[in-house]
């Protein structure tokens, strides 16, 4: 096993631990809104860890160029369907006043 | 800023090139045959899905756009971190809050790469944007007090200066360094 093999590993794995720590929060945080911050964070970053070391694994253009789709549209949708999800639960009055310190978009439209 | 005819065709001319480069980017392999297959689809994209115009009045400047993604890239590891250290924290439930903040570009495009680039740092999601006043409302994650939704506040306006430092005009630039906060 290479150098670079080794790294490639060791980017898999902390990619792999990241979308791990998404899955637990996803399951542990209290409401929506908090939960849609797992969604999108520490699970973009593991993807993007992952794409790393896949792409250090294979070094052919064709394979990286998929890879760097992938990652771009990975950043590019997750935002947005977090906020959609976001903002559904938000009209739907599922948000958690008690979890909430300050609420502008209330006040707002009181 | 005008919606005249020259720039709304430059505006279609990139875009049917970044398609292109997309479609060019999935077969993996550059040829003048995926070239020309990825202009035509594109363009056929574009006629049947017709977008309102994108208003991009600035231009790329290389230097602040590398700052921009430096600080994106650390700034997603570190929402990275803190979120999985979170999930791990048994019997702490974090609070949150949802404050709104006026950016000082409201362009549709300005509005939209702060907003996506807000998702990705820490403790950020977007729950609400009013376009036309150009505002966002943000929840933020892990706040224990005013104070800190406060410093929060600070942290969004810093991010857009680097995006409008990146992209923006001119015209932009000066009024997000004159700090002339809503």
């Amino acid at each position: 096993m290479s150098a670079i093999d080794a790294v490639a590993s060791a980017f898999i794995v902390a990619g792999a631990l990241f979308s791990l720590a998404a899955g637990v929060a996803l399951t542990r945080f209290p409401d929506i809104l908090s939960r849609m911050h797992a969604a999108t964070k520490p699970q973009v970053l593991g993807l993007l860890l992952v794409l790393l070391g896949c792409a250090l694994r294979f070094r052919n253009t064709v394979d990286i160029t998929t890879l760097v789709l992938i990652g771009a549209f990975q950043l590019t949708t997750a935002p947005v369907a977090a906020h959609m999800v976001g903002r559904v639960a938000y009209r739907s009055g599922l948000q958690r006043p008690d979890l909430l310190v300050v609420d502008e978009l209330a006040d707002r439209d009181r | 800023m005008t919606g005249d005819a020259r720039t709304r065709r430059a505006n279609r001319a990139v875009a049917v090139l970044g398609m292109a480069l997309v479609w060019i980017l999935l077969w993996g392999t550059f040829s003048w045959a995926n070239l020309l297959g990825g202009l035509v689809v594109a363009g056929i994209v574009l006629l049947v899905f017709p977008l309102p115009p994108v208003v991009f009045a600035g231009r790329l400047r290389p230097v602040p756009l590398a700052r921009f993604v430096a600080w994106f890239l650390r700034d997603l590891f570190v929402a990275s971190v803190q979120i999985a250290w979170l999930a791990f924290r048994f019997g702490y439930t974090p609070h949150g809050a949802i404050i709104g903040v006026g950016l000082r570009v409201g362009t549709d495009l300005n509005l939209t790469l702060t907003a996506e680039a807000l998702s990705l740092v820490p403790g950020s999601l977007i729950v609400e944007v009013d376009r036309a006043e150009g505002v966002l409302w943000i929840h933020v994650l892990d706040v224990r007090d005013r104070a800190e939704a406060e410093r929060f506040r600070q942290d969004v306006l810093a991010l857009e200066s680097r995006i409008v430092a990146a992209v923006g005009s001119p015209d932009e630039v000066r009024r997000t360094t004159e700090g002339g906060v809503l």
